[in-house]
C-alpha cells in the first residue's frame, strides 16, 4: 500500500520520507510553472507579500490544457522541473515543503531541500489524462492573465507521486539509474 | 491541372492536431505492452502500465494524452501537379492550427519575443511548417505536435570528420545520457547525419515520423540504429527516468551527403507521447 500524505506537511512527515518512497497525496496543492515562479520571486526580492501562503505547502509544476465544458481541469501532468531551479530555493526558504514535477534538479535546489527539510516529488510525465482523474477541483487563485501558467488551487485525491530527492541527499534518479546501468554487449 | 482549395488543408490540420493529441499511435501502444512485460524494474513496469492506462483514458474520454500539446509541427508534401487555390497555403495551415487548438481545447504553448516578454500568441500559431514539392497531384498533410520537454533535450554538433562513426555514436548516446529523466522516457531518438546545419536538424525531426519498431531499409544504417538502441538502453535511465532497462522505444537515423569539411549530427528527442497523424488530400 502506498502511503498517503496531506498538506500542510510538518517537519516530521518530511523527515520520514526517503527517495524511492511511493506516496499518494490527498488534499490541497498549488500549481505554478515558469511565469508564476518568476512573479513570486520578483515579489520576494522586493519584500512584498505573496498571493499564496507557502508554509507547509506543495507546488505542482503544471500547465494544464483548458477544461472542456463539464470538466474540472484538462490534462494535467508535470512539466520539466529544471526550469524552476532558478526560483525554487527562495520559495523553499519561505517554508514550501514539497514540489511535484519531473526531471533533474540542480545542486542549489538539493541544498535548499536539506536546509529547509523539504522534498522533491516526481509524477509520471506524459500521463496527463490519468493524473487529471485524481484532481477533484481547480480554481485560479493568482495571475489569471497567465492562462495555463496561472496559479491554481487544486483539490487532489490519491494523487500518485514518488520521492525523487529527500532531505538527506537521496536521489532516485541517480540510484535508480545506477541499479540498471550495464555494459553494452555488441 | 487538379485544383485543391487550401480550406481543405485548414480542415485537415485542425482535425489531425486534435486527433493526434488524444490518440496515441498503435505502434507506440504495442511498444508499451511489449516493454511492460520485459522491463526489469518493477517501478519501470508500473510506469509503463500507467502510460497504457493514460493512452486508453485519453482515447476513451477524448482528452489530450499530455498537457503539453506542443508546437504544431506540420509537414506538407505538395504534388507538383496540384494547383492550390483559395488563398495562402501558409495562412491556411496556421488557420488549421488556430482552429484545432482552440476548438479542440488543446493548450496554447507559443510565445513571441522568446528572450524577453514571452507573450502567448493565444492560438498556438505559428505552425512549424516544412513544405516539400513532390511528384504527383496529391497533398500529404502530416501534423506532429511536439512537446517542449523533449525538444529541450535535443542537440546538434558540427563534428570533425576525423571523429568518424564512433564520434557520432558518442555524441548521440551522450545526448540521451545527459537528457536523463527530463524528456519523459521511454523516448524516441531521431538522428540526422550529414547535410548542412539545418538539413541535419530537419532529417532528425523527419525521422521521428517513422513507425516504432521499423527497420531502416539501408542495412548500414539499420546496424547503426540497432547499436545506438542497445547503447541507450544500457544507460539504465528507464521509464520516467526512475531506473530500468527501457530507456528508448527506438532510434531512427536519416542520412545525406555532407561537405568535405563537415560531419553534422543532430539528435532530436521525442518523448513517449509520440504523436503524429496524416492524411492525403
Amino acid at each position: 500500500m502506498d502511503r498517503t500524505i496531506t498538506p500542510p506537511l510538518s517537519d516530521e512527515v518530511v523527515e520520514s520520507l526517503r527517495a524511492g518512497d511511493r506516496l499518494l497525496i490527498t488534499g490541497t496543492i498549488f500549481t505554478g510553472r515558469d511565469a508564476a515562479h518568476k512573479r513570486l520571486v520578483e515579489l520576494i526580492d522586493k519584500g512584498e507579500p505573496l498571493p499564496i501562503e507557502l508554509r507547509g505547502q506543495i507546488i505542482y509544476f503544471v500547465g494544464p490544457t483548458p477544461p472542456k465544458p463539464g470538466e474540472v481541469i484538462g490534462s494535467a501532468g508535470p512539466t520539466t522541473s529544471g526550469r524552476m531551479d532558478a526560483y525554487s530555493p527562495k520559495l523553499l526558504d519561505l517554508g514550501l515543503k514539497a514540489m511535484i514535477g519531473k526531471g533533474l534538479r540542480n545542486e542549489a535546489v538539493k541544498d535548499a531541500l536539506k536546509r529547509n527539510k523539504a522534498v522533491y516529488l516526481g509524477a509520471t510525465g506524459g500521463a496527463g489524462a490519468l493524473l487529471a482523474q485524481r484532481i477533484t477541483s481547480a480554481k485560479v487563485v493568482a495571475y489569471e492573465d497567465l492562462g495555463p501558467e496561472a496559479i491554481r488551487e487544486l483539490q487532489v485525491e490519491d494523487f500518485p507521486v514518488v520521492v525523487i530527492n529527500d532531505m538527506y541527499g537521496g536521489d532516485l534518479y541517480v540510484e535508480g539509474r545506477k541499479k540498471f546501468e550495464r555494459k553494452v554487449d555488441l | 491541372m487538379r485544383e485543391l482549395d487550401v480550406a481543405q488543408i485548414t480542415e485537415a490540420v485542425a482535425s489531425l492536431a486534435v486527433k493526434g493529441c488524444s490518440n496515441l499511435g498503435d505502434d507506440v501502444v504495442a511498444f508499451f505492452e511489449k516493454a511492460a512485460k520485459r522491463e526489469e524494474s518493477e517501478t519501470g513496469r508500473d510506469i509503463l502500465a500507467q502510460l497504457l492506462e493514460n493512452a486508453q483514458l485519453a482515447k476513451d474520454m477524448n482528452r489530450p494524452l499530455c498537457q503539453d500539446t506542443g508546437l504544431a509541427v506540420v509537414f506538407l508534401e505538395v504534388g507538383q501537379d496540384v494547383h492550390l487555390v483559395g488563398g495562402s497555403v501558409e495562412e491556411a495551415v496556421d488557420e488549421g492550427v488556430r482552429k484545432g487548438y482552440t476548438e479542440g481545447f488543446l493548450r496554447k504553448s507559443v510565445v513571441t519575443d522568446p528572450t524577453g516578454a514571452r507573450k502567448n500568441t493565444g492560438d498556438n500559431t505559428p505552425a512549424m511548417l516544412h513544405t516539400r514539392i513532390v511528384p504527383g497531384d496529391r497533398v500529404r498533410v502530416i501534423v506532429a505536435p511536439k512537446g517542449g520537454g523533449a525538444e529541450n533535450m535535443s542537440a546538434l554538433a558540427m563534428l570533425k570528420p576525423s571523429q568518424g562513426r564512433q564520434g557520432a555514436v558518442d555524441f548521440i548516446v551522450g545526448t540521451v545520457s545527459k537528457a536523463g529523466p527530463n524528456p519523459c522516457p521511454p523516448m524516441i531518438v531521431g538522428v540526422g547525419i550529414g547535410g548542412t546545419f539545418e538539413k541535419a536538424a530537419y532529417l532528425a525531426k523527419h525521422s521521428l515520423l517513422r513507425e516504432v519498431g521499423s527497420a531502416n531499409p539501408d542495412p548500414r544504417l539499420a546496424e547503426l540504429e540497432d547499436e545506438l538502441e542497445r547503447r541507450c538502453n544500457a544507460l539504465g535511465i528507464g521509464p520516467a527516468g526512475l531506473g530500468g532497462t527501457t530507456t528508448v522505444m527506438d532510434v531512427f537515423v536519416e542520412e545525406m551527403p555532407s561537405h568535405i569539411a563537415s560531419m553534422p549530427v543532430a539528435v532530436n528527442i521525442q518523448c513517449h507521447s509520440a504523436r503524429h497523424k496524416e492524411v492525403v488530400l
